[in-house]
């Protein structure tokens, strides 16, 4: 049994007026793969983007490896090993899959910069392709390193924003809605990587999902919110099957 | 107290002024999307039109208005929108807002070639003066009225109480607003955008119109730097109102128009304070406003959710092009300065010399662009005053201490680097257009708090610098000078394309095109454009020292006023703004185009005078062609330039280069195929994926894909 | 024999340098349900937008009730009848809920008009109502979707187009729109719809039409289709992962 690695606790937001998040908390430990379900507008985005920085809670608190994240920015955040994909792919122009994982082991490293741009070039050595290779090897994206990005399909795309993510080295990743788009044969794919990642490399990860076989497949717990209140929370079995969980957001024919 | 009140009461007619070119501003913008800096131009081809018809041609004032605001105006807002806006529906706010910056320019010159140039007639009166002293208010009270300023509130409230019901209640508003965000999917129901596009610019070219018609005999002439100053004064109620509520807008106008007049009446007028900060008032507060203003970091730019239906943009250069393509293209490049170079040292007499230089030492300039808005993209419109702090530094610091005039050069780039620092702590955490707006008012609070002092320009008169000595080398002779401009070029080009290619590009890169993408990865993006910002104003500083070092003297007016700023900017972002070729020949082609053109324009004249047997109406139509008409058309074309931009965002001179590296990628391939030995194709062929599939959404853009927001 | 309300002939279309489809021809019958089903990639939303007059065809036609309406802008055929509501969040994200849907109600050529339209809108999607006058892009992904079909769902049009129907939509949601897409049909609107759920599509459609690369690789009933499905949908080149796809699948959506 590992340790807690993220704590929120009792985690509220509003946007004027409407409440986005009430008291929710949640606790992943090393390693752990979790879910978070819910109907639509029920706060899940709501609630990654609080424990990735990009907005601030209201209330409550959100700890990582027992550290406060509270006034740190998405990009401090991202330093610490807290790595998110998006839920509207968001890739950056005019680089390919390769650049686009050099420059999240820059990032990382914080290799590069100004004097160095200036006096050293900036080349990727063998030690940063190395990196990236067994990267793209591990999310199958070998073949496809030197094309643009944005001249990808969807589920390849989906795939780099995976392989940016995963070049930080993050202790912990937030996926949301990665199969959102994909067809079924890219959502096989993305199903395979994520178990593969989470089993090699010990990743913790968040997923939020609204493919059920998905969730049922790769997580061992679930969360589920609903107007933005926890309703249920467990192995992901025991929630599928709960009665509450079942009425908010399954309906009958699941 | 009764001064006070009198001195705010007094306010309101200019308030109103501010009021009516604001509204007509967040009209535009929430109608067409397009946050129209030649709101002011379009207003100047009114006023015009208008004084043309009344003095020349003694039309009676109601018909003249008439034709004026409800002819001329919307017909040169169909005409906008019909060549030029329609195509930029779906573009950036940026490629938008540099399109108007093209139009800022272009405008005026093309009004100036059809009806001749106005600014030295004295506009007169709307209508035969009537003042309020003489009916409305006791004879002892201060407060007086023309029935010019009473024409101007009356239309001010009119168009405001018009707009909001317009906005409230009509399906009108409603749909020109859905239109705006999405013309496809204010089509899929039901609603004709082209229709409701050209509607909603004749009203707000209408609008252009009125103001025109209005403010012009506010000025002692006609003048299209006036109208446009006045604008950007405006532009603080503007940002008051959010750019989208016109009632807030109507009371930032008015507000400000009353806080200049109470200022103007408690201040003591021979202060600092009173001749420097009085102007500078409106774009002080502009600035303040938009660094405090809550709610305006947060917008995100809203964009079509069925862009993808477009065809993909091009992929870059860069990535097309193999690297020996790269080394062969940097080799060529190089043999032609030097054939450049030697051309101009041999054949060139000191006139077109003089231009070269200047041209080129423009190109480092240009070269601060490329690193604030090519990499960064961030529209700064301050760049011109940053190089004339580096210029304004150099010549203090050899007139001060009478040190070598290089290392002042130096100095003065880094004390413009400090102050580019400064300026850009707060102002990168601002958006496209309201970082544009921005750094636009700080160039003009630095043209009328700075400029005028003694302990910056040096007072009234220049400035001089002198030519220094390398060694043996006297830089006094011009060619000297050019083969040193050349020289820092060389250098500067080199920083650039190092920064371009490495981490630091990168980094911008990636924070260009997805801001959130970037954090997420631990890229700060504070950090990075700050940097990016202070690299460009030591760059542009730098650029000023040469300059100023050139000339002989640290000289604002000829060199670096704020709307030559804009030129500049719309000339380099229309040739490419990420290219350093592009950079230098902007500026060459700023400089020595004119002059061309002059040298065109004189040839039938001459003509005319040395054959007087040619037949009347060939030397009636030869000798109308006069050489005075060069600057206006070279600036036409500048603008016009910058208009292309809707059509390729990467720039003209960026577009050519990736034909041309296609085409020679192709040839190269087949002979390779022939002989049959080539290394694998360096370009990757197009998968089946990318020929047979378009790249549908989310494979196109990243902005138009399923799934939501937090 | 009555018209279709659709007809495609021969219909070819690109972006730009990039050809999507190759000589697609099919049709819908009044009231009749067709799903459109294929590989991502394959001109699914493609054939969307052509048949709304999104994207003008380079070649071929597209009828609407017999008429010729190629090249025509989108706004005739919605004129004509047709709603189309596209994949994504296609909504207006700077109008709020009521405005997105009064601009669709009062244009349109069916539907219940203004006010009852917005009644219903909200009955069907309670959601909604309560966001009624929140601007349209501060709502979560999948509440933009329900405001995406809650337009074309009330407006009862003559042909309805939903694309990628159930992305992003809790698995109740997805439930209750097939619901109340089968009462749209039996009120006589025709459906397109473009499904990658192939259970939920095949249960509401007497007509599907799969695409691969861009052409038409079967149009017919869905039982004709049979065992074929797995295989017509995967993405061409990689016929060996057949079996790992329908594992995974098969049993869940």
């Amino acid at each position: 049994m590992s340790g807690p690695l993220l704590e929120a606790e009792a985690v509220s937001k509003r946007f004027s007026g409407i409440v986005a998040l009430s008291d929710v908390s949640l606790h992943v430990a090393d390693g752990e793969f979790v879910a978070v379900i819910g109907p639509n507008g029920a706060g899940k985005s709501t609630l990654f983007n609080c424990l990735s920085g990009v907005l601030r809670p209201d209330r409550g608190t959100v700890t990582f490896r027992g550290r406060s994240l509270e006034r740190l920015r998405p990009s401090a955040r991202a330093r610490l090993g807290i790595a998110r994909t998006f839920q509207r792919i968001e890739l950056f122009g005019g680089m390919t899959v390769l650049d686009h994982l050099l420059v999240a082991d820059r990032a990382r490293t914080r290799r590069g910069g100004l004097w160095s741009d200036l006096f050293r070039g900036s080349r990727p050595t063998s030690e940063e392709l190395e990196r990236c290779g067994i990267v793209l090897e591990l999310v199958g994206l070998t073949e496809w390193a030197d094309r643009p990005a944005e001249s990808l399909s969807l589920g390849k795309g989906r795939l780099v924003e995976l392989a940016r993510a995963l070049m930080c080295d993050p202790a912990l990743l937030f996926l949301d809605e990665p199969s959102s788009g994909l067809d079924r044969h890219e959502t096989a794919e993305m199903s395979a990587t994520l178990e593969t990642v989470s089993r090699q490399h010990g990743t913790a990860i968040v997923l939020i999902e609204h493919d059920v076989p998905m969730v049922r497949r790769l997580a061992e717990r679930t969360y589920v919110l609903d107007y933005g209140q926890l309703i249920a929370d467990g192995p992901t079995e025991d929630v599928l099957g709960d009665e509450r969980v079942r009425v908010a957001y399954l309906g009958d024919n699941s | 107290m009764e001064t006070l009140l009198e001195n705010a009461v007094r306010g309101i007619p200019t308030g109103c002024v501010f009021a009516l070119l604001a509204v007509g501003l967040v009209l535009t913008y929430k109608t067409s999307g397009v946050f129209n800096l030649a709101f002011g131009a379009q207003a100047y081809a009114s006023a015009a039109v208008f004084y043309v018809v009344r003095k020349d041609h003694e039309w009676p004032l109601l018909w003249a208005a008439l034709l004026a605001v409800v002819v001329v105006g919307p017909a040169i807002g169909l005409l906008l929108e019909r060549v030029l806006f329609r195509y930029l529906r779906t573009a950036g706010s940026m490629a938008k807002l540099v399109t108007s910056l093209g139009l800022l320019i272009a405008i005026p010159e093309v009004v100036k070639l059809v009806l001749g140039d106005e600014s030295r007639k004295n506009p007169p009166p709307l209508w035969y003066v009537m003042r309020t002293d003489e009916w409305l208010w006791p004879r002892n009270t201060s407060i007086v009225l023309d029935a010019g300023q009473i024409a101007t509130i009356a239309a001010t409230v009119t168009v405001v109480v018009a707009l909001v019901l317009l906005f409230r209640f009509s399906s009108l508003g409603l749909r020109m607003r859905a239109v705006v965000e999405s013309p496809r999917m204010a089509e899929l129901n039901g609603v004709d955008s082209e229709r409701v596009s050209m509607t909603s610019w004749m009203l707000s070219s209408l609008l252009a119109g009125l103001a025109g018609v209005l403010l012009a005999p506010l000025f002692a002439s006609l003048n299209p730097l006036d109208l446009f100053t006045l604008l950007v004064a405006a532009l603080a109620a503007t940002v008051f109102g959010g750019l989208t509520s016109i009632p807030l807008t109507f009371a930032g106008g008015l507000l400000l128009g009353v806080l200049q007049a109470v200022l103007a009446g408690s201040l003591p007028t021979d202060s600092i304070l009173a001749t420097g900060l009085r102007p500078a008032l409106p774009f002080l507060v502009l600035f303040l406003l938009l660094l405090f203003r809550p709610g305006l970091r947060s917008t995100r730019e809203v964009t079509d959710p069925l862009a993808t239906v477009e065809a993909p943009p091009p992929a870059p250069v860069a990535l097309v092009r193999p690297h020996w393509m790269t080394v062969g293209t940097r080799a060529f490049g190089a043999v032609v300065v030097a054939l450049g170079l030697a051309a101009c040292w041999f054949l060139l007499d000191g006139y077109w010399l003089g231009l070269v230089i200047s041209g080129i030492i423009l190109g480092i300039i240009m070269m601060s662009l490329i690193v604030v808005v090519g990499m960064g993209g961030m529209l700064s419109l301050c760049q011109a005053a940053l190089a004339a702090i580096g210029a304004f530094g150099t010549a203090q610091l050899v007139a001060a201490t009478g040190m070598s005039v290089l290392g002042a050069i130096v100095i003065g780039a880094v004390i413009a680097a400090g102050v580019g620092a400064l300026l850009a702590v707060p102002v990168v955490r601002l958006d496209g257009v309201y970082l544009a707006l921005a750094t636009l008012a700080f160039a003009l609070m630095f043209e009328s708090i700075f400029v005028p002092l003694s302990w910056v320009s040096g007072g009234a008169v220049p400035l001089s610098v002198p030519r220094p000595l390398i060694g043996p080398i006297d830089l006094a002779d011009d060619r000297w000078f050019l083969l040193f401009a050349v020289l820092c070029a060389a250098a500067v080009s080199a920083v650039v394309i190092r920064l371009r290619e490495g981490t630091t590009g990168r980094f911008l890169q990636a924070l260009q095109t997805s801001d959130v993408a970037a954090a997420s990865i631990g890229i700060s993006g504070r950090r990075s454009r700050v940097v990016a910002f202070t690299v460009a104003a030591a760059i542009a500083g730098f650029g000023g020292g040469l300059m100023a070092t050139y000339v002989g003297q640290a000289n604002y007016q000829s060199s670096f006023p704020y709307l030559i700023g804009l030129v500049w900017v719309a000339l380099l972002v229309s040739a490419g703004a990420r290219s350093v070729q592009a950079a230098v020949l902007s500026g060459l082609f700023f400089f020595l185009f004119p002059a061309i053109l002059t040298r065109l324009f004189t040839f039938p004249g001459n003509w005319v005078e040395s054959n007087p047997d040619a037949p009347s109406w060939v030397a009636s139509a030869l000798g109308a062609i006069q050489p005075n008409w060069a600057q206006s058309v070279a600036f036409i074309l500048f603008g016009i330039g910058a208009i292309t931009y809707a059509k390729h965002p990467e720039g003209s001179i960026e577009a050519q280069t990736a034909t041309s590296v296609g085409a020679i990628v192709r040839w190269v391939e087949r002979r390779r195929g022939d002989a049959g030995t080539g290394p694998s194709d360096p370009v990757p062929p197009p998968s089946p994926e990318v020929t047979d599939a378009p790249p549908l959404a989310g494979t196109g853009r990243p902005t138009a894909d399923s799934g939501s927001p937090g | 024999m009555t018209a279709p309300v659709l007809a495609l002939d021969h219909v070819d279309a690109a972006y730009g340098p990039f050809r999507a489809l190759f000589d697609v021809s099919f049709e819908v019958r009044p009231g009749s349900a067709v799903a459109l089903v294929g590989p991502n990639g394959s001109g699914k939303s493609t054939v969307a937008r052509a048949a709304s007059g999104l994207l003008a065809p380079t070649a071929g036609a597209v009828l609407v009730d017999g008429k010729d309406l190629t090249g025509e802008p989108a706004h005739t055929f919605a004129r004509a009848g047709i709603a189309h509501a596209p994949e994504g969040r296609a909504v207006f994200a700077t109008l709020t809920v009521a405005e997105n849907l009064q601009l669709a109600f009062r244009g349109a050529a069916s539907g219940p008009g203004v006010r009852a339209g917005l009644d219903e809108a909200f009955e069907l999607f309670p959601r909604l109502g309560e966001r009624r006058n929140q601007v349209a892009g501060t709502l979560s992904g999948g509440e933009q979707r329900m405001l995406t079909l809650a337009r074309v769902l009330v407006l009862r049009p003559r042909l309805l187009i939903a694309d990628e129907l159930s992305l992003g939509l809790a698995p109740i949601v997805t439930a209750d729109v097939y619901r109340v897409l089968g009462q749209v049909r039996d009120a006589g609107t025709a459906l397109l719809v473009v499904e990658q759920h192939l259970d939920h599509a095949l249960s509401l459609a007497d007509r599907v039409v799969v695409l691969r690369q861009g052409e038409v690789a079967y149009d017919g009933t869905p039982a004709g289709l049979g065992d074929q499905s797995s295989t017509v949908l995967l993405p061409t080149g990689v016929p060996g992962r057949v079996d790992e796809a329908g594992d995974l699948l098969g049993g869940g959506s």
